[in-house]
């Protein structure tokens, strides 16, 4: 409906949140606060209290339920206004995990403490599930949550902890019943990374810095009120965080966004713009990864279309598969193109990051950091293992792990 | 940072890359009338006997389901719909692997003709014929022509009342069967009747046994003129970036079969005391599969819109879909004759017509090797100066 149409007379509320409306609401928010003079963290908060945080989320949780399609229009409004933002890269796990658990299995009490600092950045989150004995096979995780009083005390080991020296805090997968089958022995909770049990420690990376750490937990407090779910339903809440993490990694800007964004922007501009660093044997591998993240683009675009139809389809769980490999191949090819400078590396020194940027610092952090692509949120192999028998219905391995009691597991 | 390469990445509305309602229902039709009527042994008899093409079949779809006027506008005896709903019925040819001059005569032929001037009668009067179904034809140039590829001008038109064309045209698919031959020659684009004095074509033993090709020979065949050389060039360039782009979908049908099959083969068939799709090695390759066939898909809906809407980025489109599209093709049809096992060897298994169709179809209308050395111009990515 264009904004010039009147619109039938009985819609008037549903017209609110259109794309006109959020105009609207866009303009009335800068109206009332000037981006120019209000504080970032101010701002922020009065666009979560108007609903433009997050549109698809509901009333009163920094949205208004509308199409999530639209968030596109306030974004290009606060954009074209110069508005201070949040700053995704700094929190990812947040914005693409936590939040969308905590809206599916939240108390209300939950939802209203936690996403709104969540969402503005004041409180950055990360992810407590991976351990030393346990990462494709999550289930298996040994942490263990018992009851102490009206909460629980937690005793464990998690690693590969992105960001948790920044982190507020953590979305938290403990076993609560070792005597029954990994799956159903799980719960999950939201841990205060101030608790004085919780110890973080640096885990350097390939990359020289360390983005991720390892978290011992000792006698931790967690009041009941931070359990999300059921006790013992751990597992099928975990799902959520999971699929959504795919589709965060998989969707954060897929190698050939938006035409030439993301990783195959920067190659092609180095190609074009160094022609004297051009072989044939390059060429013919950057147009097969062109045409290879066009079709991954164009993959995303067609599950966008599906997602906006309401019929998602299960393309979603293959993006990821794609943009790892993609970003992988080209950042080894920009290696390559670069010849001399692709030798050179920008700098080994052990640093603590503040954000992620697959796309960001040189050519050598690139082709490095990608490694991580096919390892975090799920690693390719086990990707391929659930499109082959979630999606392709192919039959599944033979198991004996399924149905013996956690603790009788060999380890 | 970055230039902005032309095409590629124009601000036009995002294409739509799904299915109407309308083409999911011509979608049934179709499939429903392939499983009576065109089950792979059929096509696997019809193919041995010599015809070039399943009359019975053809005449169901043509003019049953209108699909031989489906690129045509009402007003000039077609359906008046677009390049989305032909490429929805191409997917389906695709996956029966069915023997029928959809794109030969429907395609390529009918938007040659499309090209030319269709307030002409000599123009007009065949584009009927050919979208009512009444007729078949096929535009004269090797199979292995790409978009934008001048075939070599073999053909001559010697002036005079009747124009009469000599020469010969190698490697081209749908003559055999056709009744009409859209002829270009140095002097334009003329229709020849297969029937005519002069014109001999002569069948070639095909690697695609559903998509036989034929050499055609004039000799001082009587033609009549449907464009000059300017407007010829044109009108079979559009034919060839039409076609190449539609072939896309087909190949995205045979893919999708191949991959179909497979799993279903490979879930039942056992081995080892389990079945043998329940092996890693296996799975991990038909997941990857899938994820090419799911990507094939984005990229063929992809190029039938740009052909439909006539977008601007047209050409990328076909070339990214040609690209794209015929190496997943026969990738799905090696991994399903590989993961057959014996059976996928034998010449009573189907696996072979599709594995005969996808490779000569990955050589049709430009390899794509071809398709991304055009891209290399179009999205301005040039190769290393000489
Ligand atoms: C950069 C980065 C950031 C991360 N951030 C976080 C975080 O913030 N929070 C968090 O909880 N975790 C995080 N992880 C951990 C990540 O989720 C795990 O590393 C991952 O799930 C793999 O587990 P693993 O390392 O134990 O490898 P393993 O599971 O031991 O895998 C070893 C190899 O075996 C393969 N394999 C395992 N099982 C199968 C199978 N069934 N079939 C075929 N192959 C199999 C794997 O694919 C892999 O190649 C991060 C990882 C990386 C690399």
């Amino acid at each position: 409906m264009s904004p010039t149409d009147p619109g039938p007379a009985a819609s008037a509320d549903r017209e609110a949140v259109d794309a006109a409306g959020l105009r609207a609401r866009t303009a009335a928010l800068l109206a009332a606060h000037d981006p120019a003079t209000t504080p970032r963290p101010d701002f922020l908060r009065a666009r979560f209290d108007a609903g433009l945080a997050w549109v698809h989320f509901p009333e009163g949780l920094g949205g208004l339920g509308a199409p999530r399609a639209l968030q596109a229009v306030v974004d290009a409004g606060l954009a074209a206004a110069g508005a201070p933002g949040n700053d995704p890269r700094r929190i990812g796990i947040g914005l693409g995990m936590a939040a969308p658990t905590l809206l599916q299995y939240g108390t209300e009490e939950q939802k209203r403490r936690f996403l709104r600092p969540l969402w503005t950045g004041e409180e950055v989150w990360c992810q407590l599930f991976s351990e030393p004995g346990a990462g494709s096979d999550l289930a298996a995780l040994a942490t263990r949550a018992v009851r102490d009083g009206d909460g629980w005390r937690v005793d464990g080991q998690k690693v590969w902890t992105s960001g948790a020296h920044l982190a507020r805090w953590a979305i938290l997968l403990a076993r609560t019943d070792p005597t029954v089958p990994k799956h159903a022995g799980l719960t999950y909770f939201v841990c205060d990374m101030t608790d004085p049990g919780v110890e973080v420690r640096p885990l350097r990376q390939i990359t020289g810095e360390a983005e991720f750490n390892e978290v011992f937990l000792t006698g931790v407090r967690i009041p009941d009120a931070h359990r999300l779910g059921a006790v013992g339903e751990g597992w099928k809440v975990a799902r959520t965080t999971l699929m959504n993490e795919r589709v965060a990694i998989g969707g954060s800007g897929a190698p050939g966004e938006a035409g030439e964004g993301g990783m195959l922007g920067l190659v092609t501009g180095t190609w074009r713009g160094r022609p004297e660093l051009r072989t044939h044997d390059l060429h013919q591998r950057l147009l097969r990864l062109w045409v290879e993240a066009e079709a991954a683009r164009l993959t995303g675009e067609r599950l966008r279309q599906q997602l906006r139809r309401g019929r998602p389809g299960p393309e979603g769980s293959g993006l990821k598969l794609s943009f790892a490999r993609l970003n992988q191949e080209l950042s080894g090819l920009e290696v390559e193109l670069l010849a001399e400078d692709g030798l050179a590396y920008g700098d080994w020194t052990m640093t603590r990051p503040e954000v992620v940027d697959f796309t960001g610092r040189d050519a050598g952090y690139r082709y490095l950091r990608a490694k991580g692509n096919s390892i975090e949120g799920g690693t390719s192999e086990v990707l391929l293992n659930i499109v082959a028998e979630r999606v392709l219905g192919l039959p599944p391995e033979p198991r004996t792990d399924k149905d013996l009691p956690w603790k009788d597991l060999p380890r | 940072m970055t230039p902005q390469p032309s095409a590629a990445l124009s601000a036009t509305a995002p294409p739509d890359l799904l299915y109407s309602e309308a083409e999911e229902d011509l979608r049934t039709a179709v499939r429903s009338l392939l499983t009576h009527r065109g089950a792979p042994t059929t096509v696997l008899a019809g193919a041995e006997s010599g015809r070039p093409y399943d009359a019975e079949l053809w005449r169901s779809l043509a003019a049953g389901i209108g699909t031989a006027g489906l690129l045509v506008p009402d007003k000039l005896g077609g359906q008046g719909a677009t390049a989305r709903e032909t490429a929805v019925v191409l997917e389906e040819l695709g996956r029966a692997v069915a023997p029928v001059p959809q794109l030969t005569s429907a395609v390529l032929a009918v938007t040659a003709l499309l090209g030319c001037d269709t307030g002409d009668a000599e123009v007009a009067a065949p584009l009927a014929a050919l979208a009512e179904g009444r007729r078949v034809g096929a535009l004269a140039v090797p199979l292995t022509t790409p978009p934008g590829g001048r075939p070599a001008a073999t053909v001559r038109a010697a002036a005079g009342r009747r124009p009469l064309l000599s020469g010969e045209i190698t490697a081209v698919a749908g003559a055999a069967g056709a009744d009409l031959l859209l002829v270009p020659a140095d002097t334009g684009l003329y229709a020849v009747d297969t029937g005519a004095e002069g014109v001999r074509i002569t069948p070639v033993t095909s690697l695609d046994l559903t998509r036989p090709l034929a050499r055609v020979t004039l000799a001082e065949a009587p033609g009549s003129l449907l464009a000059g050389p300017g407007r010829a060039r044109d009108a079979v360039d559009a034919a060839l970036l039409t076609g190449a782009g539609l072939l896309a979908s087909e190949q995205l049908g045979v893919a999708e079969w191949c991959l179909e099959e497979t799993v279903r083969y490979t879930g039942e068939r056992r081995q080892f005391g389990r079945p043998v799709g329940s092996f890693q090695a296996l799975k991990h390759r038909l997941a990857a599969l899938w994820l090419e066939v799911a990507s094939a898909r984005a990229v063929a809906r992809n190029a039938a819109d740009a052909l439909a809407t006539g977008s601007p980025d047209t050409a990328v489109a076909v070339a990214v879909a040609q690209s794209y599209c015929g190496e997943v093709a026969v990738r799905a049809a090696q991994e399903c004759v590989q993961l057959h096992g014996g059976i996928g060897m034998t010449w009573e298994h189907p696996a072979h017509l599709y594995l005969k169709r996808a490779k000569s179809a990955e050589l049709a209308l430009g390899t794509p090797g071809r398709h991304r050395a055009a891209l290399a111009r179009l999205v301005d990515l040039p190769g290393p100066p000489d």
